[in-house]
């Protein structure tokens, strides 16, 4: 008998070989209690959550905790259903109106999650005739998304409008085009340059999807995205989100202005064949994204919060994924896994939680320490954390 | 030189760039297991042979073609 498994051997054996060097396991750290969005008792120690994308501080929010209990009062655990059968209940709704309200746009579709909505509109609205160009840095779930339908895929260099322009024009006469981009790109933190990729796109005749997920609450003057902050939205024609990220629970969704949009929740798959959300997930969705439609002063502090680190950190001689902040996201780029792993332990002892990424969810093979900040992060926090980071660095040799 | 030729020598001359390990290339030669090309590697590669032919080559494609020969076969296809 052939051994399935034997094809995993080799990350098998990269693991075994990390962590025989007796450092902790990045992959298996388990929070055991959760004092606030920025402080959780990790190894009976109190540690700093700076690797939790809950940029606006909403899981702790007093109005949406009450939503959700409420909700669980009156709809009780879960739908146990479809949402095309007996799993959408009043509050599914009711979020999806607060998504047309916070975008401004005529339609909201919610999934079950942020890599569920990815799967199911991208595989859906391609066809076996059409092409889907893609920046090749995209999230698993949008290459996932490509690969769970039948449509050809074309992808180019990272944030290059040029490349996009040049296979735009060379695809056939006739072919349906989806060009998929992202706002803010989460592993380096960087942002698109959505206003020139948009335009291409537009004038080579190809729909335009732009994944959201790391901008919504936080950039653009209404929190829509960068593709408000770059003066695009009305041109994008659909905009994919999570739940997961500033709204603070989970799901995903998918807005947009097409007026067909709505035949989607009878031919998407992903969003046909699941059950859809716990009444009382979507009840403090919908809270928190109609709080965050005003946010200004939490918006304005998280940019102070991201450029205090960005700054911070390259003055202690860090490398980073970006020479300006661009977005909540700050990457540290590691010399190796190895090194990486250490400096991710060093802070964690220090009492500081960060990402650790490698590849291949990381481009270029790099391996990545990624902060996330929040919005109710303090400014005695953020001094918190680039003591340990100074600390953590010169313990394992990272900066001198 | 017959056109598939010329396709060959022009492809053979893109590959070196890439070719790392400075292995002999023939149309035999595998892009992943002789030339050890990682998935980036293989983006700038096609990107260059997308621009000097002026085609394009989806990841639907990419995943049919093994060796140098494969891909000279189907850039003849895409230019006729």
């Amino acid at each position: 008998m052939t051994d399935l498994f034997s094809k995993f051997d080799p990350l098998i054996q990269q693991r075994e070989q990390l962590l025989s060097t007796g450092v902790t396991d990045p992959f298996n750290l388990v929070m055991e209690r959760v004092e606030s969005p920025t402080v959780a008792i990790c190894n009976g120690k109190r540690t700093i959550l700076l690797g939790t994308y809950n940029y606006m501080g909403m899981t702790f929010d007093p109005d949406v905790i009450a939503a959700g209990k409420k909700a669980l009062d009156e709809f009780g655990s879960g739908t146990t259903g479809s949402r095309v059968l007996n799993g959408t209940y009043g509050p599914h709704k009711a979020v999806e109106q607060a998504l047309k309200d916070f975008y401004a746009m005529d339609h909201a579709m919610v999934f079950s999650t942020g890599y569920q909505a990815n799967l199911g509109v991208i595989s859906t609205i391609a066809g076996k005739e059409d092409y889907i160009v893609l920046d090749i840095d995209s999230h698993a779930s949008i290459y996932d998304g490509c690969a769970m339908g039948n449509a050809q895929i074309v992808p180019f260099r990272h944030n290059d409008v040029e490349a996009l322009e040049k296979r735009l024009k060379r695809i056939p006469e006739g072919a349906g085009k989806l060009v998929v981009l992202e706002g803010v790109y989460s592993m380096m933190g960087d942002v698109a340059p959505l206003k020139e990729m948009v335009a291409v796109s537009k004038a080579n005749g190809a729909m335009v999807l732009v994944d959201e997920a790391h901008s919504m609450g936080f950039i653009g003057e209404h929190g829509r995205g960068v593709a408000e902050a770059q003066g695009v939205i009305d041109d994008v024609d659909f905009i994919i989100g999570t739940f997961s990220k500033s709204v603070g629970t989970v799901g995903g969704f998918c807005v947009s202005n097409h007026p067909k949009f709505e035949i989607l929740r009878l031919v998407c798959r992903p969003y046909v064949f699941t059950a859809s959300l716990p009444p009382s997930v979507v009840a403090t969705a919908a809270t928190s994204i109609r709080k965050l439609m005003d946010s200004k002063a939490k918006r304005e502090h998280l940019w102070e919060n991201s450029k205090r680190l960005h700054a911070g950190l390259r003055q202690l001689g860090f490398t980073l994924g970006t020479d300006e902040p661009q977005s909540a996201i700050i990457a540290v780029i590691m010399p190796d896994l190895e090194k990486g792993a250490a400096m991710w332990e060093a802070l964690l002892n220090e009492g500081l939680y960060v990402n650790l990424a490698r590849p291949p969810a990381t481009p270029a093979g790099m391996t990545l320490l990624r902060c996330s900040l929040c919005a109710l992060h303090t400014d005695e926090q953020v001094g918190e954390i680039l003591g340990m980071f100074a600390a953590a660095g010169r313990a394992t040799g990272c900066i001198s | 030189m017959p056109d598939r030729a010329q396709t060959l020598a022009k492809t053979l001359e893109l590959i070196e760039p890439f070719n790392k390990k400075g292995i002999a290339v023939t149309e035999a030669t595998r892009f992943a297991q002789d030339l050890e090309w990682d998935s980036l590697t293989v983006l700038d590669f096609v990107a260059n042979i997308e621009d000097e032919f002026d085609v394009l080559i989806s990841m639907n494609m990419q995943a049919e073609i093994e060796t140098v020969g494969q891909l000279v076969d189907a850039l003849e296809k895409l230019k006729a």
